[in-house]
C-alpha cells in the first residue's frame, strides 16, 4: 500500500458541517482539521454537543440530509477527497476502508434480522462470496470478538444479546473487511463499567493485529489516557487543542483543557464520565458570539478574546492550541494548576 | 405458537355467542311477523298460526335462541324467510364474489398504498410526496358511493373502457372499478401509515449502521427499513381485509355486485332475519380469523414478539 507522507492515513481539513433547523443554522462542526496516522489511536474529547459525533459522521458522509450539510472542507483518505466521491465510490469506502461503531449497541442493530445475517451482510456487500464462505467468515468474526458459542448465536436476534455482546457484534461488523480506520463514537458509554474495559481491550487488541488506526470519541479522560496516542479537544464545534496525550494531560495550554485536567483529580471514578467540570454552560451553536467562544466561561479572558476567534496555531512541535494566552502558559507566566 | 393459535380459535366461540345474542335481540324487537312476510297478503289466520308453529317462532325468544344455537353448532344457519332457501346456500353463492372483490381491493391497497407510502417517505417534501398527501386526503374525504358513481360515469359511460356494473363473466375488467372504489379509503390509510412508520424507522440508529456498512440506499430502504416499517402496516391491512369482506355494502350496491354485502343489505330491507344473522356470523368469523392470521404474520416479521410468545407458553 502506498503510504502518504508523514504516515497519514486520513486527513480532515477545515471541515464545516451545519444543520439548518427552524431555530437557525446550527454550526455543529465549524472548521475542524486533524490528521490520523497509521496505527495510532486518536482521541476526540469535549463536552456534550460540541460536535464530536457530527465530526465522525461527516467523515463517512452520514449526515442526515437535507437538514444537515457538509458545507466546506476536505476529507483526504488514500489520496482521495471523500467529499468529492460519487455515491457508488463512497459506498465502497464505507464499512470497507473506514468503519464505524456507535454509542448505543441496543439500537444500532436491526431488531428484525438475526445477528448472523447482519454480520454476513457486512462481508457480502464488499466482496463476492458464496453463502457458505460468508457464513464461515462471519462465524470467524464472531469468534474473534469473543462471542461464546458463535454457531448457536449466529441465528439469534439482537434482543437476545446483552449490551456488551451487541457491541461485540457491532465490532465484528466493523472489522469484517479489515478497515484502515475504525471510528468509535463513545463505544462504551452505554455499557457497564466492567464490560467497558473488555470492549476497549478488544478494540485495542484488534487494532494491533490489523495495524489499523482508531478514532475514539469519548467523555472518559481515563480511556483517553490509556488508549489514545494523540488527543483533539473540541469546544463548540471547533478544535481548541490538539497534541499527544502527555502534552494534553501534563502541559495543557488552553484554559478549557486545563479545566478538564484539573477536574480529573477532583472527581472520583464514578463521576469521571461526566465531562462538565467548568463553570457555566456550553454555548448554543446558533448565533455564536464574535471572538473566542470560550471567553464567557474563561477566567483568563482578555480584551483581544472579544475581537477575533483565536486561530489554532502550533505553539510548539505537534502541539496546536487556539488561545491568545497559550504562550503565557507555556512560558510559565500563567500558572496552570494553581489555586 | 400452536398453543397460541388454538387458544385464539377457541376465543371465537364466546364472540359468536355474543354476536348472535345481540342480533337475535335486535331482530326480535323489530315488530314484524315473519310468517306474514312468507305468506301472501290474504292468508288466513289459521295458516299464519300454522306456519309460525312450523317455524318455531311462536315459542318464547330464549327457546328460539337455543334452537338456533343448536343448529348453528352443526353448521346450519337456518332458512331464509324470503327465498325459502337455506341461508347456507345463499351465502355460499354470494360469499365467493365478495371475497374475490375484497382480494382485488387488498392487492390494490398493498401495491399502491405501500409503494406510495415508501416513495413519499423517502422523497419527503418532494413533488411525489405532495401528490401522495393530496390524493390520500381526497380519497379519504370523498364518499365511497360518489367515487363509485364518478368512476362508472367516466370510465364506463363516457369512455366506455370498462363495464359499469355486475360481474359479467367474472373477467378482470369487471373487477377494476369496484375494486378501486372499495380500496380507495384503505389505500390512502395504508399510504399514510407506511409513510409515517417509514419516516420513523429511517431515523433509527440501525439505519445509520446500515449506511455505514456501505449498503446502497435501495438496500437500506428495501431490506433494513421496509421490514420494520411494514409491521404496523400489516396489521392495518389484515384488519382491513376482515372489514372489506363485509364492509362492501356500499360498493356492492353501487356496482350491483352479487356479493354478500349487497345480500345482507337487501335482507335488512326485507326483514329477512336468518340471512342477516347468518351473514353477520360468517362475517365475524372471517374477521376473527383474519386477525389471527395478522398476528401470525406479525410474529413472523418481528422476532421480538415471537420471543415474548415463547415466554408466555412456558
Ligand atoms: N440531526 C441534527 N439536527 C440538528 N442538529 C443536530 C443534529 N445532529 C446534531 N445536531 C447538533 O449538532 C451539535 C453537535 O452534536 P453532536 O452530536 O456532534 O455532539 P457530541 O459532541 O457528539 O455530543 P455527545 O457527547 O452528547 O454525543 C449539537 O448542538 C446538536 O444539537
Ligand atoms: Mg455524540
Amino acid at each position: 500500500m502506498a503510504e502518504t507522507e508523514n504516515n497519514k492515513i486520513l486527513e480532515v481539513k477545515n471541515l464545516r458541517t451545519y444543520f439548518y433547523t427552524d431555530d437557525g443554522v446550527v454550526k455543529a462542526v465549524d472548521g475542524v482539521s486533524f490528521d490520523l496516522k497509521k496505527g495510532e489511536t486518536l482521541g476526540i474529547v469535549g463536552e456534550t454537543g460540541c460536535g464530536k459525533s457530527v465530526t465522525a459522521l461527516s467523515i463517512l458522509r452520514l449526515i442526515p440530509e437535507p437538514m444537515g450539510k457538509i458545507v466546506e472542507g476536505e476529507i483526504i483518505f488514500d489520496g482521495k477527497d471523500l467529499l468529492k466521491l460519487g455515491q457508488k465510490e463512497l459506498q465502497n469506502f464505507r464499512g470497507n476502508r473506514i468503519s464505524m461503531i456507535f454509542q448505543d449497541p441496543m439500537t444500532s442493530l436491526n431488531p428484525v434480522y438475526t445477528v448472523g445475517n447482519q454480520v454476513m451482510e457486512s462481508l457480502v456487500v464488499h466482496r463476492k462470496l458464496s453463502k457458505e464462505e460468508a457464513r464461515r467468515g462471519s462465524l470467524k468474526l464472531l469468534e474473534m470478538v469473543g462471542i461464546p458459542e458463535p454457531k448457536r448465536r449466529f441465528a439469534s436476534y439482537p434482543h437476545e444479546f446483552s449490551g456488551g455482546m451487541r457491541q461485540r457484534v457491532m465490532i465484528a461488523m466493523a472489522i469484517a473487511n479489515s478497515p484502515s480506520v475504525l471510528i468509535a463514537d463513545e463505544p462504551t458509554t452505554a455499557l457497564d463499567v466492567t464490560i467497558q474495559a473488555q470492549i476497549l481491550e478488544l478494540m485495542d487488541e484488534l487494532k494491533s493485529k490489523t495495524n489499523s488506526s482508531i478514532i475514539i470519541i469519548t467523555h472518559d479522560l481515563g480511556v483517553v489516557a490509556k488508549y489514545a496516542n494523540r488527543v483533539m479537544v473540541m469546544y463548540a464545534g471547533k478544535p481548541i487543542e490538539f497534541s499527544n496525550v502527555d502534552n494534553i494531560f501534563y502541559k495543557p495550554m488552553h484554559p478549557y483543557t486545563i479545566g478538564l485536567m484539573k477536574s480529573i483529580t477532583r472527581l472520583d471514578e464514578k463521576n469521571r464520565k461526566k465531562l462538565k467540570p467548568i463553570e457555566g454552560l456550553p454555548p448554543s451553536l446558533i448565533d455564536l458570539p464574535k471572538g473566542c467562544i470560550f471567553r464567557i466561561r474563561c477566567k483568563y479572558a482578555i480584551n483581544q478574546c472579544k475581537k477575533e476567534y483565536p486561530p489554532l496555531v502550533e505553539i510548539e512541535k505537534d502541539h496546536r492550541v487556539s488561545c491568545y494566552r497559550a504562550k503565557e502558559f507555556m512560558d510559565g507566566i500563567l500558572e496552570r494548576f494553581g489555586n | 405458537m400452536l398453543y397460541f393459535i388454538i387458544r385464539r380459535i377457541l376465543q371465537i366461540i364466546p364472540v359468536i355467542i355474543g354476536v348472535t345474542l345481540i342480533l337475535f335481540t335486535l331482530m326480535y324487537i323489530i315488530p314484524e311477523d315473519p310468517a306474514k312476510l312468507i305468506l301472501e297478503k290474504g292468508a288466513t289466520p289459521e295458516a299464519l298460526q300454522n306456519l309460525r308453529g312450523k317455524m318455531g317462532i311462536d315459542k318464547p325468544v330464549y327457546v328460539q335462541y337455543w334452537r338456533y344455537i343448536k343448529k348453528l353448532a352443526k353448521g346450519d344457519l337456518g332458512t331464509s324467510y324470503r327465498y325459502r332457501r337455506s341461508v347456507n346456500s345463499i351465502l355460499a353463492d354470494h360469499y365467493p364474489n365478495s371475497i374475490k372483490l375484497a382480494l382485488a381491493a387488498i392487492i390494490i391497497e398493498i401495491i399502491i398504498g405501500i409503494f406510495a407510502g415508501i416513495v413519499s417517505a423517502v422523497k419527503k417534501y418532494s413533488f411525489w410526496d405532495m401528490l401522495v398527501t393530496v390524493s390520500t386526503t381526497i380519497a379519504v374525504c370523498v364518499p365511497v358511493y360518489w367515487l363509485g358513481m364518478m368512476l362508472q360515469v367516466s370510465f364506463g359511460l363516457k369512455l366506455g373502457w370498462l363495464p359499469m356494473s355486475g360481474m359479467g363473466d367474472g373477467s378482470i375488467r369487471y373487477y377494476i372499478l369496484p375494486a378501486i372504489t372499495l380500496a380507495s379509503v384503505s389505500t390512502a390509510f395504508v399510504a399514510r401509515m407506511t409513510r409515517s412508520t417509514m419516516l420513523e424507522v429511517l431515523s433509527n440508529d440501525y439505519i445509520t449502521t446500515a449506511y455505514a456498512k456501505g449498503l446502497s440506499t435501495n438496500m437500506v430502504i428495501g431490506k433494513h427499513a421496509l421490514k420494520n416499517a411494514l409491521i404496523p402496516v400489516v396489521t392495518l391491512i389484515g384488519m382491513d381485509l376482515g372489514a372489506l369482506m363485509g364492509g362492501a355494502i356500499l360498493t356492492e350496491t353501487v356496482f350491483n355486485w352479487p356479493g354478500v354485502g349487497r345480500t345482507i343489505y337487501l335482507a335488512i330491507l326485507q326483514r329477512d332475519a336468518p340471512v342477516v344473522i347468518g351473514g353477520t356470523i360468517i362475517l365475524v368469523m372471517i374477521f376473527v380469523v383474519m386477525n389471527l392470521i395478522v398476528d401470525i404474520i406479525y410474529a413472523l416479521l418481528d422476532p421480538r414478539i415471537r420471543y415474548e410468545k415463547k415466554e408466555i407458553q412456558i
